[in-house]
Order: structure tokens, then C-alpha cells, then sequence
């Protein structure tokens, strides 16, 4: 099945550069432990605040880059949403970080080269660069379909033309590309480029509609989703999601542990935020007797 | 100079005063990835219920001023499962572990007990009051001192004679004395506070209740000064009953405070979500703390807060101390 995930490490690491990329914020740190075990779909948690912080949960994000500059550098993208990213959002040139990582399960690649199409959500589609490079080194195409609400809000769109052999551009307001939303295009794309597999990172709802075209495709497709999470290593049970097992059982899941990267069709997104009447342990005793 | 930093749970003795709270290191596996489990005094488990439970819906979790709020509702594996995986596997690499154990009703505490009660690598056991009690219209147990005994006289009267067994106080009650001292009468062999508050935030984006399950435990530093209340206050009515203390420790000092107000065991809880390595480092720090107020012992710093005004504080106060 998957790979064993590699051991994270906690390291206090310097910020090297910060910029401002339209809507969105990226902070690349010296952190050459998590850098050496990364994998294409790892994120990163961190600490925000400072020292004598109130701002008790770290803030996971997914990794955009990693460079070999210092030692080992990488790079995250978010927006400043609350008072933790306002923070890190004014972070400087030599400030220090506290940073975990790598976490999660990264994105299984595939042994042949084949077609695929990377669709990204907001700045979801950070994840999907390094995805894109460890794809193309296996010799696969790589494609992308790209949304966001408005044109500032579309992260990557000059990378993805760079490394894709097509990008196709969607914002809700038309600022940019084609107006609509990336579950438009993307069964267009699909067909076009006789894709085999999809890899999708975004909002929960942009995932739940990838998936549902994948799976009108019957091609597989992997996605990373984001849920909100205090600790990013396991032990606060606070950012499980209904996925259902290969014993066809519906778990509720860590999606730092287990995730973040799930096959799509694993995922019950309708479900996502209840517990579902089915799942292992609900009340009401669902699957009680098949205890595997 | 070091410090020797042994402690007692009962007759139990643990290489230090640290552990992990109830339902902050899920399995142990998560924490064994950044330190060596056996560095720590003990590991104490998520609570344990009789079927897995899938817990409550998202959001489970929200951020609040020097704290958290959580609802996550002993989602776990249930005890077969435990038994089968978890256990053996903190057994294996002899990790002292406490395990928590939860239930609706005192015949359910008791199953859990009774199973518990040969399996090799107990350490000791914690009885979660704070589940709502089935039997009785959904009232926590923790808040009636009766309720609260008899779990614990159940649980006592099954469990394996030298394995101790913890009762683990609310704070949201009347007279935390009362249930303390209630518990300890129904055969509590130590007590451990406090167990989260009850609290709520609102999300004012949304609008609506920040968690799914509308209120939540509250945990984090906003609640310490909550936490060394009420082990001041039992430990002063109670003065041979060891206090697994904890509430917000943050740093060697927050533990430090707890020592001086008659906890002989400090767990760390959402600390470890901050930081996974929060254990060592509370424990390195209290040791240096420990040191340099001229300590050779832990155990001549328990308790020591409640000397009377002017009393030295390198002689052991006789306040009739059983637990060390």
C-alpha cells in the first residue's frame, strides 16, 4: 500500500524571504531537517505569536517549495485570515519560526508515465508545483485547471504556464481566464488530454466537485484537503473527516495523519462536518458489528 | 547539582513528576516520534470507552485567548481494539501508562475495569468522571459526589489490588472539596484536577457557535489559576491524597506552581499540541527551577505553598504526608 510517512522534526527555522503574492502572503524559512525528508503533498504546522504567544494552535500549511539554498529551504503560501496569519504575515527577512514537519502523507505517484491534470483551488494550488516536478521527472504530462474567486486570488498561474503543457484559468468574477469555477473546464480538460489521473488541492467544496468528475471520468484522483487543525501531528483528534476504508467501513479520520492526502472517491465530502449515521463508532452503534 | 525528581502515584513510583494529560497524545505512537516515551513519568492514555466511538462532528476545535476550546467526544477504538494495539505496543517499550477510562453508567466503568484488570503494562488507572451520566437524565458524574463514589468504589472494588486507581475531578461543581473527599472515601487511591470547564465561543463571522457540538472544554493557560485553586484547596482538606495536577502548564514554572500547591504529578495537555517535545522541556525546566531554589528532592517542594507564614522552606513541614 503506501509508504511508511518519514519522521517529522521541529526545528526553529530563519525566514529568508517574505513576498506578497497578490491576495496571498509566502514565507520561505531555513529549515534543512524538514527540507531532506520532504515529499510532494507534506505540509508544515507552525507556532504563532512569539514566545509569550496566547495563540496556543499551530497553523499548518502546505508545502509550496523547497529549495537546497542554506541547507534546505521551504517555502509556504497563505492568506492573512485571523490574528495567527496576520503574524506571520509580518514576519521578516531573519525573524525565526518554530516549525513541524514534514506531516501528512504526501501524494502517491505514479509508476508509468501518464497524463495528469493538477487542479488547484485559491492558494491550494501551492501544493501542486512540487507534484507537477515529481511527475514530469516519471515522464508524465502534466496539465493544469487553476480557480479562485477573482484574479488575485489564483495562485500560480505564471508557474503553471511554465510547467504545464496546458493551463486552463477559471476566477468567478471573470477577472481572469474563463468565468466560472474549475469543475467547468475541467471535464473539457479531462477529455482533451486524455487524462489518467487527477491530483486536486482547494476548499472542501471545489474538492467534493473535482471528485465527482474524476469519477464520472472513472479515473482516479487524489486530493488534499484542508481542515482546520491545532496540533498537525496526530494527538489533538480535532480535524477528522468520514473516509471510508478499503473494508468499505466510514471512519472519522485525522486529516494530519491519515491525510491529508485521501483518494477522492474515499471521501464522503456530503458528510464532511457530521457523523454519519454509518460510521464506525457513531451513535447508535453504526458498523458495530463488522469491528475490524 | 541534580535534582532527584521521583515521584509517587500512590504506591506506584514514577522516574519524574511529568505526564501526558487524558486525551492529549491519542495512542503514543503520534509522541514517539519526536522523544523516547520512557523519558517521561507516564504516559496517561485517551480515555477508553467499551465500543469506539466516532466522537462529535466537525468543528471540534476552537482557538481562544491562551487557550482552546474542545469538543471532540472520546472518539476512540473502544477497549478491544485498545487492548489488542495500543497497549501492547506502550507494554512493549515499558512506557509507565495511566490508562483513562470513560462510560455512561457505573456497570459500564466497571466492564472497563474488569478488563483492564489483567492486562500486563497498567501502570494505573483514571477514572473520567466528566461523561454524562446515562442513568441519570445525561448528568455529568463528576458533579455529584455520590455518583462520582460509587464509579470509583466499582471501579476500586474490581480493579487489580495494586494498581491504583485515579479520580478525575470537574471543576465545574460547588465544592470541588466535596467530590474530592467523596471520591477518596469510595476508594480513590489519588485524584486528578482538573479536568476542562465547560466554555463556548462564538464565531462572529458565521455567526454561529465556533464548535459543532455548541459548547466545549476549555483547556490552556487561560484556565491554570483555575487548576491550582482547586489543588490548593483539595490538598489543604486532603493533605495525604496524592494530586495528579494539572490546567494550562506551559513551562517548568506553571508545573512548579502546581507543585507548591500539593500536586506530587503534573500533566501537560494542550501544551503538547504547541509543542510536541512540551514534556521534556517543562520537566528540564522544572528540574533547573528544582535546583536553583536549592532543592535535592521534588518531594520536599509538594505542598510547600501551604506552610504557615514564616515557616522555613528547606525543612519538610509535618503535614502528615502518606503520598511520599
Amino acid at each position: 500500500m503506501r509508504k511508511t510517512p518519514v519522521t517529522p522534526v521541529q526545528v526553529t527555522g530563519t525566514v529568508l524571504t517574505t513576498r506578497r503574492v497578490d491576495a496571498y502572503h509566502a514565507l520561505t524559512v531555513v529549515a534543512p531537517g524538514i527540507a531532506e525528508r520532504f515529499r510532494p503533498g507534506h505540509f508544515v504546522a507552525v507556532a504563532v505569536g512569539g514566545a509569550q504567544t496566547s495563540m496556543l494552535t499551530r497553523r499548518a500549511f502546505s508545502v509550496h517549495d523547497v529549495k537546497p539554498d542554506y541547507g534546505g529551504t521551504v517555502e509556504f503560501v497563505f492568506a492573512a485570515r485571523g490574528p495567527g496569519t496576520a503574524w506571520l504575515a509580518e514576519r521578516r527577512a531573519r525573524d525565526t519560526l518554530d516549525l513541524v514537519g514534514p506531516l501528512g502523507r504526501p501524494f502517491p505517484l505514479p509508476r508509468d508515465p501518464v497524463n495528469c491534470v493538477l487542479v488547484g483551488g485559491e492558494y491550494g494550488s501551492a501544493t501542486l508545483f512540487a507534484v507537477a516536478d515529481a511527475l514530469q521527472q516519471r515522464g508524465c504530462r502534466v496539465d493544469f485547471v487553476l480557480g479562485a474567486a477573482s484574479a488575485d486570488r489564483v495562485f500560480g498561474a505564471l508557474r503553471a504556464r511554465r510547467m504545464g503543457e496546458t493551463t486552463t484559468l477559471t476566477t468567478e468574477d471573470g477577472s481572469l481566464g474563463l468565468r466560472g469555477r474549475v469543475t467547468d473546464v475541467l471535464p473539457g480538460v479531462i477529455a482533451d488530454v486524455r487524462a489518467d489521473a487527477v491530483y486536486a488541492c482547494g476548499p472542501m467544496p471545489m474538492l467534493r466537485g473535482v471528485t465527482a468528475v474524476a469519477v464520472e471520468f472513472d479515473i482516479p484522483v487524489q486530493v488534499a484537503v484542508e481542515e482546520r487543525m491545532a496540533c498537525g501531528v496526530g494527538v489533538c483528534m480535532t480535524c477528522v473527516l468520514p473516509v471510508i476504508g478499503d473494508d468499505g467501513v466510514t471512519r472519522m479520520v485525522r486529516s494530519c495523519v491519515e491525510g491529508p492526502v485521501f483518494r477522492g472517491e474515499r471521501v464522503r465530502f456530503d458528510d464532511v462536518g457530521t457523523i454519519p449515521f454509518d460510521a464506525l463508532g457513531a451513535p447508535g452503534g453504526g458498523s458495530r458489528n463488522n469491528v475490524g | 547539582m541534580s535534582v532527584d525528581m521521583r515521584t509517587y502515584l500512590g504506591h506506584v513510583e514514577l522516574i519524574n513528576p511529568i505526564t501526558t494529560a487524558a486525551g492529549c497524545a491519542a495512542s503514543g505512537s503520534e509522541l514517539a516520534q519526536f522523544f523516547d516515551l520512557g523519558r517521561i513519568g507516564a504516559l496517561t492514555t485517551r480515555s477508553i470507552t467499551m465500543a469506539p466511538r466516532a466522537g462529535r462532528p466537525t468543528p471540534r476545535m476552537a482557538e481562544t485567548p491562551s487557550g482552546m476550546l474542545n469538543a471532540v467526544g472520546l472518539q476512540g477504538p473502544g477497549v478491544d481494539a485498545f487492548l489488542e494495539r495500543e497497549l501492547p505496543w506502550l507494554a512493549q517499550r515499558s512506557v509507565r501508562t495511566v490508562v483513562s477510562i470513560g462510560g455512561g453508567t457505573v456497570a459500564e466503568y466497571t466492564a472497563l475495569a474488569r478488563r483492564l484488570t489483567d492486562a500486563p503494562g497498567v501502570s494505573a488507572v483514571e477514572v473520567n468522571l466528566s461523561c454524562p451520566n446515562i442513568e441519570d437524565r445525561g448528568r455529568v458524574f463528576a458533579r455529584d459526589g455520590a455518583a462520582s463514589a460509587e464509579v470509583v468504589a466499582s471501579v476500586r472494588s474490581v480493579m487489580r489490588y495494586d494498581v491504583p486507581v485515579v479520580a478525575k475531578l470537574s471543576p465545574d461543581v460547588v465544592d470541588i472539596v466535596s467530590v474530592a473527599r467523596a471520591c477518596v472515601d469510595g476508594g480513590a487511591d489519588a485524584l486528578s484536577m482538573i479536568n476542562n470547564p465547560l466554555g463556548m465561543s462564538i464565531d462572529t463571522e458565521a455567526m454561529r457557535p465556533s464548535l459543532a457540538a455548541v459548547t466545549g472544554g476549555l483547556s490552556g493557560p487561560a484556565i491554570r489559576p483555575l487548576a491550582v485553586r482547586c489543588v490548593w484547596q483539595v490538598h489543604a482538606a486532603l493533605p495525604g491524597v496524592p494530586i495528579i495536577g494539572m490546567g494550562g502548564v506551559l513551562t517548568g514554572r506553571d508545573a512548579f506552581e502546581f507543585i507548591l500547591a500539593g500536586a506530587c504529578v503534573v500533566a501537560v495537555g494542550t501544551a503538547l499540541f504547541h509543542d510536541p517535545y512540551a514534556c521534556l522541556r517543562i520537566l528540564r525546566e522544572l528540574e533547573e527551577l528544582l535546583a536553583a531554589r536549592g532543592f535535592h528532592r521534588l518531594a520536599d517542594a509538594v505542598g510547600l505553598a501551604h506552610r504557615p507564614p514564616g515557616a522555613p522552606t528547606r525543612h519538610r513541614i509535618d503535614l502528615e504526608e502518606s503520598s511520599l
